[in-house]
């Protein structure tokens, strides 16, 4: 009942005019920095941070957790609009929001996309409210052999993404794991593979160039060769009627991709250096695995838009209960949070729930509202990103490589990153004639970085043993379940063969 | 695509042994008292592609993959004209960045594209050609505080009357 009254109070605070404005313009500011490519949630807060020392600090935090939230609700706009994932937390969401957009759904995915964030984050809410400093001690008794064996879950259902051709996939998932281990070292802090000892490779190859390259430029260049140029898709006009029905079919046909992906999101966002993007392509995964069609996986299925947008707002919220509880940012955009409450003299950890009761609990109720503006200022803009749709595909075309190119220079300020966007898109559409599956590599940079610091830390740990992954009570049956889905598929291409 | 799913397959076994080459820069086995080497991430991941291509090559001879049963050519004429126009087109753009600035490549890259591929009018190229990059000044150098290339010293007088609308 504390509880309750606590956060009755702190949905007050939240509702008052300055908070309740600063909500709304920092979902809407959100909601359009997440749609543009190369731009995301860590843009607008650290951009906005000073202007917050205009308002008091609930105020303020507030307004850079709606910012936050809006990201989160804008980075599957380009998914599904452009095919552009903006950011790595939206790869999953592009699987089947694009293909549902190049069906003439866009407004089916973009509405599936809203409510499953919107249900996404009030589960997370709810955990958020309830159980905070319980979950957060179980988030710390997460080290490096969990976090591995996380990571190795989630390449295990990568190996599911990329159909029957298994080395093609598994070539894809090495690939994007060695691309993220370009530049230095991340233990000893020596150069590390310096291609062809070009100095430019010293900085490393972040995820966004590789997902512009293959998502902007590949993607591009495949669908103009494969339509001739005459791409035709069918967008009707929106209306709340088709809205409405939007609505309820994303309901009944996203409800599986939603629950997964609220539940895990959650779960995997609590944990320090996990965060959004291993939380959305899990749940895409785990989605597709208990799907009675998982062939629909990839052609445009609501669950497939589903599992991952429920799953990154989820894991959003989860991210901040280590930040508030422990001080551990579990994002880019937390730690700008996390610097944020430092200067207004807030000191984040367990006394922060005793010490600053208003403030905390002004920010919680601010979760629920931001996340009711969300859905709101987000399904009353779907009309305007549909409309981008109806234009002609040869003035979208050349504007998706304008974005590509702009945006990724946005995001890295480096042309030898720009160039290599366009060796990447080259390279993506070649290999795309060939059939291997690039989503793997491109979700494979993003979790690389986090899983080989891991693994070297648990092989330290235990002096070189692997049986550390096995013995211990959370990592052993984690990794277990990893192996099993990793060579499930061999064992079942083998007794295909014998069959044949 | 039979012949090119078997020399993309030797590229690729190619570029893993480089990989593996460059990752014994650092050790690559268990060094006492540090763990893994630098290299033995990257190295054994290269190896595992090289074996990948192995399999490919396999099944290639097998000819159990798509594009290995496949007689049809990689490009046709089309295709080839796409990358060559459209790729090229890109290409362009991002070498004209350095020379007439961001905001200039992508007017011109709008324009060739909607003009000469699109095939759109002239009143329609030229004024989606000139309004967009001028959005995206505003947008990136205002908004954003994000500064772009500004190519050679020549587009210097046009910069100084557009950032002195912003500051």
């Amino acid at each position: 009942m504390e509880i309750l009254s606590l956060l009755g109070d702190g949905m007050l605070l939240a509702l008052q005019p300055l908070n309740l404005m600063l909500i709304i313009v920092g979902v809407t500011i959100g909601l359009f920095i997440g749609a543009m490519p190369g731009l995301g949630s860590v843009n607008g807060v650290a951009i906005l941070l000073p202007i917050t020392f205009l308002v008091p600090p609930s105020g303020a935090i507030i307004f850079l957790a709606a910012i936050y939230y809006g990201a989160m609700y804008g980075g599957a706009i380009s998914s599904i609009t452009l095919g552009i994932p903006g950011a790595s937390t939206a790869v999953a969401t592009t699987f089947d929001g694009r293909p549902l957009a190049r069906q003439g759904r866009a407004s089916l995915a973009l509405v599936t996309a809203a409510v499953a964030s919107f249900i996404g984050g009030t589960v997370a809410n709810v955990f958020f409210t309830a159980f905070a400093p319980l979950l957060a001690s179980v988030a710390l008794s997460f080290g490096p052999p969990e976090i591995f064996a996380l990571m190795l879950l989630a390449f295990a259902t990568f190996v599911g993404l990329g159909g029957d051709d298994i080395p093609k996939t598994v070539f894809s998932i090495c690939f994007g794991l060695v691309l993220g281990a370009i530049g230095f070292d991340q233990i000893s802090g020596a150069p590390r593979l310096v291609l062809f000892d070009i100095n430019g490779f010293l900085q490393g190859i972040g995820f966004l160039v590789l997902a512009i390259g293959v998502y902007g430029i590949g993607e591009m260049l495949w669908t103009i060769e494969q339509s001739r140029g005459e791409v035709e898709s069918e967008t009707p006009r929106m209306t709340v009627k088709g809205m409405a029905a939007d609505a309820s079919e994303s309901m009944r046909r996203g409800w599986k991709g939603t629950a997964i992906g609220s539940v895990l999101g959650f779960f995997v966002g609590i944990l320090p250096a996990a965060g959004a993007t291993p939380a959305s392509l899990m749940s895409y995964g785990v989605a597709k695995m208990l799907s009675r069609n998982p062939k629909d996986y990839g052609r445009g299925t609501p669950d497939g838009v589903a599992a991952p947008e429920a799953a990154n707002n989820s894991a959003s919220t989860g991210s901040m209960l280590p930040m508030l509880t422990l001080g551990i940012p579990g994002s880019p955009t937390t730690a700008i949070l996390l610097g944020g409450m430092v200067i207004w003299g807030l000191v984040p950890g367990p006394m922060l729930f005793v010490n600053e009761t208003e403030f905390v609990w002004g920010l919680i109720g601010s979760f629920y509202i931001s996340n009711v503006a969300a859905v709101l200022i987000n399904l009353a803009f779907i009309p305007v990103f549909i409309w981008m749709l109806r234009m002609p595909f040869t003035i979208l075309a050349p504007m998706i490589f304008v974005l590509s190119i702009a945006g990724g220079y946005a995001a890295t300020r480096d042309m030898f990153d720009i160039w290599l966007i366009v060796i990447f898109g080259l390279g993506a559409f070649v290999l795309r004639r060939f059939d291997y599956p690039l989503a793997p590599a491109v979700l494979a940079i993003v979790l690389g970085p986090i899983a080989e610091p891991t693994l070297r830390q648990s092989l330290l740990l235990s002096s070189g043993d692997p049986s550390i992954f096995f013995t211990r009570p959370v990592a052993g049956p984690i990794t277990v379940v990893a192996l099993i889905l990793i060579f499930l598929p061999a064992l079942k291409l083998l007794r295909r063969g014998k069959r044949a | 695509m039979r012949k090119g799913e078997i020399v993309t397959a030797g590229v690729l076994a190619l570029f893993s042994i480089y990989l593996m080459w460059k990752s014994t820069e650092l050790p690559v086995g268990y060094v006492a008292g540090r763990g893994p080497g630098g290299g033995a991430w990257p190295f054994w991941l290269s190896a595992i592609m090289l074996l990948c291509c192995g399999m490919i090559a396999w099944n290639w001879w097998r000819r159990t993959s798509p594009p290995s049963q496949s007689d049809e050519p990689f490009l046709d004429g089309y295709g080839w004209r796409m990358v060559g126009f459209v790729g090229g087109g890109v290409i362009a753009f991002v070498a004209l960045v350095e020379v007439i600035s961001m905001y200039g490549a992508i007017a011109v890259f709008l324009f060739y594209y909607l003009r000469f591929l699109g095939r759109h009018s002239w009143g329609l190229s030229l004024g989606i050609s000139l309004v967009t990059p001028i959005l995206f000044f505003f947008f990136f150098e205002g908004a954003m505080q994000i500064t772009m290339p500004t190519g050679l010293p020549f587009t210097d007088p046009v910069f100084d009357i557009l950032y002195e609308i912003i500051y």
